[in-house]
């Protein structure tokens, strides 16, 4: 298993504490950038924890994500704000320039994963996107192609 | 004399280029020398004209300035350190006339009194406006029961959304014997649309901490969460350096202030679901398993976190909290109506002209609350309604803007206060849409476990869906509102019971707007896509080719110089040509 060292260090870090399933899948989910399969089973079989518990949190939440995904997240938000100011045209216009059918969320090459968030809590400066941690607002789908080129 | 620069680096400023402005100022003040202090603050609220820059040499005559740049921002200092202050993009001043002087003026700030102001990750900065003050009168000079009934007699309501009495609910969980108690703060502000919660977090969090370090005096608590939305970084990082320092200074640990009272404070960050607003489905996410909601009783009060008495309070009932026991109960109930004591904070969004936060005493009407403090529409298009309580909440129309902001004449039309989102909207938007985009989201954020919550709401959005693409019956409408019934009387927790409030309240103030989609297969606002119809207009065509070239679908014919025409069965709506359209010679319809 790749990353068995720093798994085994957040493994350790929150072991026999409780209440500290959901940082510890974050930790891992920091470091393998997803949660796997093997990881997850990992983390029941060292902590005791049942798979199907682990499994059950990891699919209740929606920041946990379980399949591989591209190196810049871009969260584009859905929030009423966002949604009156027209954050469909920069939804398009982003799975447009990316190559994306909208229903696969990481580009081929890797480098991006969209993905649509409840809010961003920046609504007076809708529509707005988040490239990893770098908020942007006041977007019109012009000014899309300038954005994701910072991050090629 | 030195000059003091403020900048306002919330999530907000930084994403319009505060970060920016905040490192040029930096670099201008050391290349020419100027003798200026420059220090970080938080939202001030007026977040439609970040990035913000206050500057003054004596605080009674400030200036602050919006829309500021890295371009601009060095001739700001300079004319000010000149004695000639530059007079535009002034937003508010004591010397100047500024532009949001009077709005301003409107409101009245307890929650928000440092946000803005003070340096959120500076405990001196906090301690210099009586930070910390009234924890150390509670736990010396005032008995529990003193600090609870001050509470009650403030009349403070829960400021999540409900508004249950919060006075009450510390007594419910100051009764409660065990050895062991909880105080959790709620930070999980799923709402989309509102944003009180993250700008408190930022810009004051000591404020948040002492309210509850003062609760679980009160309770008899030795161990807090705040359990904050993983979405708000910047919150928790400066949630985490608050508690730092509130630990080193000795008001969080043991023998706080040399008494007996021990108390410790942890951050748990939420993982992405908007059910754990819910109490007790919080409880459950603190405890590592999936958050969904439990039936009450027990309360929390009796078993909560792990079994255990626990007391649960939004992040901007405990921002109350430290203001009442030092200005007192009486002084807090004088703001406000009968039955909602104080003041609200309102995340104003959407197509209103100074989006942002404010904070208004309980009582102002909603009229007054868009038009003076929010001043008005932000573009010639008319008001069509408002939103209030996200989710939870409804939309009401210009008829109702006589309501006042209080519980229980807002629950009256249908809306709830909710936790203080209020998005505007012009008619420009489609309600219809509006219904659908939250039964969408209440859809998605449904844990499952009631049927009616999670069936009912899949049936609600299938029947929007349809009535938006044309395919609507008049019978649709019935069924809207017999699910409604049942999906409110057949779910365990508040996600459910007041998932259909959007489609309610829209179906009664904006009926005809369904009837319009349903019998005439028409949009009067232009949104849904499925029935809008996008025309040439034939004398208005100089046929540049424009649009031609715009549309992604090539269904545009037309020589050079001739009228155009759109191939109306291979259009696929996108609206590209009208947007390109220079000549307004393409109808939208």
């Amino acid at each position: 298993m790749k990353f068995k060292t720093e798994i085994d260090i957040a493994i350790n870090k929150f072991i026999g504490k409780k209440g500290t399933l959901i940082p510890l899948l974050q930790n891992a989910q920091d470091i393998e950038g997803y949660l796997s399969k093997k990881v997850m089973s990992y983390i029941s079989e060292k902590t005791g924890i049942k798979l199907a518990h682990i499994y059950g949190v990891a699919t209740f939440y929606t920041m946990f994500r379980l399949k591989a995904q591209g190196k810049h997240i871009i969260r584009v938000c859905k929030g009423t704000a966002c949604h009156v100011s027209d954050a469909n045209s920069i939804m398009n216009e982003i799975n447009n320039l990316l190559g994306l059918s909208g229903e696969e969320d990481t580009t081929k090459d890797k480098k991006f994963t969209v993905m649509p968030v409840a809010c961003l809590g920046c609504c007076s400066l809708a529509p707005v996107i988040m490239v990893d941690d770098n908020t942007y607002g006041k977007l019109t789908p012009d000014s899309i192609g300038k954005i994701l080129k910072k991050y090629e | 004399m030195s000059l003091v620069i403020k900048v306002g680096l919330a999530s907000c400023g930084l994403a319009a280029g505060a970060g920016e402005v905040y490192e040029t100022i930096l670099k201008h003040v050391k290349k020419n020398g100027i003798d200026a202090t420059v220090k970080k603050t938080a939202c001030i609220g007026m977040c439609f004209v970040e990035p913000l820059v206050e500057i003054y040499e004596e605080e009674k005559k400030s200036i602050t300035y919006g829309d500021v740049t890295s371009e601009n921002v060095g001739n700001i200092i300079d004319a000010f350190s000149k004695g000639k202050p530059i007079e535009e993009n002034v937003i508010m001043s004591n010397i100047l006339k500024g532009s949001e002087n009077k709005t301003y003026k409107k409101q009245k700030r307890i929650v928000l009194r440092n946000c803005g102001i003070i340096d959120p990750v500076s405990i001196d900065d906090y301690l210099a406006t009586e930070g910390y003050k009234a924890l150390e009168k509670s736990v010396k000079d005032i008995s529990r029961e003193n600090i609870i009934n001050e509470i009650k007699n403030s009349g403070l309501r829960g400021r999540g959304g409900a508004g249950f009495p919060t006075g009450l609910k510390w007594e419910f969980a100051y009764n409660a014997k065990s050895e062991k108690k909880y105080i959790v703060c709620n930070a999980d502000e799923g709402d989309p649309g509102a944003f009180m919660d993250r700008s408190v977090l930022e810009g004051d969090p000591h404020s948040v901490i002492e309210g509850m370090i003062i609760g679980a005096y009160a309770i008899g608590a030795d161990e807090g969460y705040i359990y904050c939305r993983a979405e708000y970084p910047l919150a928790i990082k400066h949630l985490e350096i608050a508690i730092e320092q509130a630990t080193e200074k000795g008001y969080i640990g043991n023998k706080i202030f040399g008494t007996d009272f021990n108390f410790d404070l942890h951050i748990k960050e939420g993982a992405g679901a908007f059910v754990c607003g819910e109490e007790t489905a919080l409880m459950a996410s603190i405890e590592g398993k999936r958050g969904m909601p439990t039936i009450r009783p027990p309360f929390p009060a009796q078993s909560g976190l792990w079994g255990k008495p626990t007391n649960i309070n939004n992040v901007e009932t405990f921002a109350n909290i430290a203001w009442i026991i030092l200005n007192g109960a009486n002084e807090y109930a004088k703001y406000g109506t009968e039955k909602s004591k104080g003041t609200k904070v309102f995340a104003l969004a959407g197509k209103i002209k100074n989006s942002g936060l404010i904070e208004v005493p309980m009582g102002m009407p909603l009229k007054d609350v868009i038009y003076d403090v929010g001043g008005g529409m932000k573009t010639e298009k008319p008001f069509k309604g408002v939103q209030l309580g996200g989710p939870s909440g409804g939309c009401l129309p210009a008829e109702l803007l006589d309501t006042i902001v209080d519980y229980d004449s807002i629950n009256k039309t249908g809306a709830i206060m909710g936790s203080g989102g209020m998005v505007v909207m012009d008619t420009s938007s489609c309600m219809v849409d509006i219904a659908k985009f939250f039964l969408n989201f209440t859809q998605n954020e449904s844990c499952g476990k009631c049927t009616f919550c999670r069936i009912g709401t899949k049936r609600m959005l299938e029947i929007l869906t349809r009535i938006t693409e044309g395919k609507g019956k008049m019978e649709d409408l019935d069924t809207l509102e017999e699910l409604s019934q049942n999906i409110i009387k057949g779910s365990l927790c508040g996600l459910g019971q007041t998932a259909p409030n959007p489609v309610l309240t829209t179906l009664k103030y904006f009926r005809e707007e369904y009837i319009a989609h349903i019998k005439d297969k028409t949009c009067p606002a232009g949104v849904c896509t499925a029935l809008l119809k996008y025309e040439v207009i034939e004398d208005k065509c100089i046929g540049c080719t424009v649009c031609a070239m715009k549309c992604p679908v090539n269904c545009i014919s037309g020589e050079r110089k001739q009228v155009h025409n759109i191939d109306q069965d291979a259009c696929i709506k996108c609206g590209a040509c009208y947007d390109a359209c220079k000549f307004d010679a393409i109808k939208k319809g």
